[in-house]
């Protein structure tokens, strides 16, 4: 009978617990990642600084990047989160597929300030990433000097591993098949470029292996399965740093990029999404996330507050920027549907 | 003749209305047991029937060009379907297009014309957005001047649009689409993909399932042939790799499989091999890590057969002067098809829907039609498509199924 008693008073101390946190509840922001080492990186920099600040709880979510949850979401009207991180080329598909909501920028900051193509309808820049190539030197005895030599099978032989996707490579593929950066996507815009930009793939196709995680690219090199890779320069970065591991990464020839975070149609407290988004997009909150992953700011006036050992690690750091190109996501936005089909054919052959 | 005129004249001669009795009593019977599956029918029609109907339903209702273009279908109706329509159409086209562009449904329609007219999207845009151009008052000269609206094969696609219900996206599952001139032709080799793939899941199946048999069956039948408490031990053995998820075997095959990993090493330190082999991201790897994970599917219908026949029939077709392995053959196996067939439809169709361990231990050359189904649901938000794909899939698998059944007896399934 005790225990009765017992269980009673503990279940009404519940209840009263659970009425009261109700009635005083902390306002909650929902934001869904795509997890590992970069929302570790985003929840240091920006997720507990903000919570503090503003007294918002924000709840974590992870997801592998992929829209298709996020349609589902917005399709069924059960929209449980306030934000998403999203890879530029996406955020265009969910714009133009009318899942992401259109973004007002007065809430945000100006959008000016913001690296060229970083501020777009539906999405703020977070970050700048760049696709590197990253090699073990214990492996590879002769080092290689830029991404492109990725194509060069007789001076590095062995396997490679590229990202299943065709941005990118096909990019790499013409350049090094001799198109000058600033043509590449000209050329590719027209259909003899794009087969001009398989037929370069097609040398070097028996010897790839294709990642599709952003965390296999390291896992790919460290089991010594590939010779090298190309990846996020922010995971290599990171396999280095923080488990040791002895890899290098060649900047020549990488394609910067863009993270961005948007606000699903329908989510239910779009105000407080606002209110992060203006958070992170001041400069000296933008530049926080360096500090935690190797990735740069997305505004222009937010390299001054970076840590000054972070910044010779960036994509964007003076001396990674000898040659390189910008990644061109109205390019991937008009032609992305096509080339993706196109790319899984010619994978499946 | 009802029951009671049957119960009262329990002698009249009617062996006919006597039949019918028993199936009428019958019947009864059958209504009861409907009666008590009845709930479990229903909960398999709306968990399992319905939504795949729904989602089937996509593979051929599409309404999104004819929600986008209601004026220009209508101006259309008087259309001869020749060459280029009439400026009215045209200019019912720029109203279409601008009254897209402010509901914000404009990309959707241009991504709906696009994957049925590949480039077509980035061409809609532009047009829209030269009609927005402040002052732009002759619509039909701004879309004459566009090469894009004056080619029939743009229209020719819009009209086919049109219609809500569309063979479209089951033309595309299959390599097929339709001309300029209304027939079906194949598509340019470069495009062709989804006959290739749904051959190799077809094959990659049988595989798996002929290296499950060939292993599967010694196995149970040394199982159900030593003592007791030794074919426990076996059978325990069999099952505990089914107790762990599919995801961490597979995982734990890529660690096995890998250049520098256990099989290599002990391939290598026993001098099978010279170099290292590629077992990960090849078509070898994938069926090891399938057929082991599909191992005890098609065992243990086997072994459940071969448990019950009895020793002693082998012993009296050897006393009756069988050869073993005529005995064997006349005697043994044909009790053991049944468990056979069954557990190889088993592994068949489950290998059909296999999409992890493709994912992760397959190349790029090795993915099965599921990889391909999540890549439309999951990536390229195409479900139209991804239902296709399912349908396809679904119809071919029950084709083979009845083809199966037919030729091997569907009812010799029973005993197990």
């Amino acid at each position: 009978m005790k225990r009765n008693s017992f269980h009673s008073v503990a279940l009404a101390t519940v209840a009263v617990c659970a009425l009261f946190s109700h009635s005083a509840i902390a306002e909650e922001l929902s934001i869904m990642a795509s997890g590992g080492a970069w929302q570790d990186a985003q929840r240091k920099a920006w997720f507990e600084p903000f919570s503090k600040e503003t007294g918002i709880k924000i709840v974590e979510q992870e997801y592998l990047g992929d829209l298709g949850k996020v349609k589902a979401m917005v399709d069924t009207g059960n929209v449980p989160i306030d934000l998403v991180t999203v890879e530029t080329a996406t955020v265009l598909q969910g714009c133009d597929a009318g899942i992401l909501e259109p973004l007002d920028y007065s809430k945000i900051a100006d959008q000016s300030k913001f690296i060229e193509g970083s501020a777009l309808k539906c999405g703020v820049g977070l970050d700048a990433y760049g696709d590197i190539l990253a090699y073990d030197p214990n492996v590879l005895k002769e080092a290689p000097t830029s991404v492109l030599d990725i194509f060069d099978t007789t001076k590095f032989p062995g396997k490679r591993a590229m990202r299943r996707f065709p941005a990118q490579n096909l990019e790499w593929a013409l350049m090094a098949d001799g198109v000058p950066a600033d043509q590449v996507y000209e050329v590719l815009g027209t259909p003899e470029g794009v087969d001009r930009a398989f037929k370069k793939l097609d040398t070097i196709k028996s010897d790839i292996v294709w990642w599709d995680a952003g965390a296999q690219p390291a896992q790919l090199l460290a089991s010594k399965e590939v010779v090298m890779t190309t990846a996020w320069n922010g995971r290599i970065q990171n396999a280095i740093d923080t488990d040791s591991k002895p890899f290098k990464i060649v900047w020549d020839g990488q394609i910067l990029e863009y993270d961005m975070i948007s606000i699903p149609k329908g989510a239910k407290n779009p105000e407080l999404a606002y209110k992060y988004l203006a958070y992170i997009s001041k400069p000296e909150n933008n530049a926080k996330l360096a500090s935690h992953i190797t990735y740069g700011p997305v505004r222009t006036d937010a390299t001054e507050f970076v840590a000054a050992d972070a910044l010779p690690k960036l994509p964007n750091a003076p001396e990674h920027m000898n040659s390189y190109l910008v990644a061109d996501t109205e390019f991937w936005g008009d032609y992305g549907e096509d080339l993706v089909k196109r790319f899984n054919a010619w994978l499946a052959q | 003749m009802d029951q009671g005129q049957f119960i009262t004249a329990p002698n009249a001669a009617d062996t006919r209305s006597v039949a019918a009795a028993i199936r009428r009593s019958q019947a009864r019977e059958r209504l009861r047991s409907f009666a008590l599956a009845m709930p479990l029918l229903t909960l398999l029609l709306l968990s399992f029937g319905i939504p795949i109907a729904i989602l089937l339903s996509r593979a051929v209702y599409d309404p999104t060009i004819a929600n986008a273009l209601p004026l220009t279908g209508a101006a259309m109706q008087s259309w001869s379907g020749n060459g280029i329509p009439e400026d009215k159409t045209l200019e019912a086209l720029a109203a279409d297009l601008k009254a897209s562009q402010q509901n914000g449904n404009l990309s959707e329609f241009a991504k709906g014309l696009n994957a049925r007219l590949p480039g077509a999207r980035s061409h809609i845009l532009k047009t829209a957005r030269a009609l927005d151009k402040e002052g732009v008052a002759d619509t039909v000269s701004v879309i004459k001047s566009m090469p894009f609206w004056t080619s029939p094969g743009t229209w020719a696609t819009i009209v086919r649009g049109r219609h809500a219900l569309t063979s479209f996206y089951l033309l595309s599952a299959v390599d097929l689409r339709w001309n300029a001139d209304g027939s079906i032709e194949r598509v340019p080799p470069e495009q062709a993909i989804f006959l290739r793939v749904f051959a190799r899941t077809f094959l990659m199946a049988a595989t798996v399932t002929l290296a499950t048999l060939v292993l599967g069956f010694p196995l149970a039948y040394l199982i159900s042939s030593v003592p007791k408490t030794l074919g426990a031990i076996l059978i325990v053995a069999v099952l505990l790799p089914f107790w762990t998820s599919i995801l961490v075997r597979t995982a734990a095959w890529t660690v096995l499989l890998q250049k520098f990993g256990l099989v290599n090493d002990v391939l290598l330190w026993l001098g099978v091999t010279g170099t290292r082999l590629d077992l990960m991201y090849s078509r070898l790897g994938l069926v090891i890590a399938m057929t082991h994970i599909q191992l005890p599917f098609t065992l243990l219908p086997i072994y459940s057969v071969m448990r019950t026949i009895q020793p002693s029939q082998m012993r009296a077709a050897y006393s009756l002067g069988g050869r073993p392995l005529t005995s064997f053959l006349r005697v043994y196996l044909p009790q053991v098809v049944p468990g056979i067939m069954a557990g190889c439809l088993l592994t068949f169709i489950l290998c059909l829907g296999y999409y992890i361990t493709p994912a992760l231990i397959g190349g790029a050359g090795d993915q099965l039609i599921s990889n391909f189904i999540a890549n439309y649901v999951n990536v390229e938000l195409n479900w139209e498509m991804a239902a296709a794909l399912s349908f396809i899939l679904l119809v071919f698998t029950m084709g083979l199924y009845a083809v199966f059944a037919r030729m091997l007896g569907l009812d010799r399934l029973k005993p197990v």
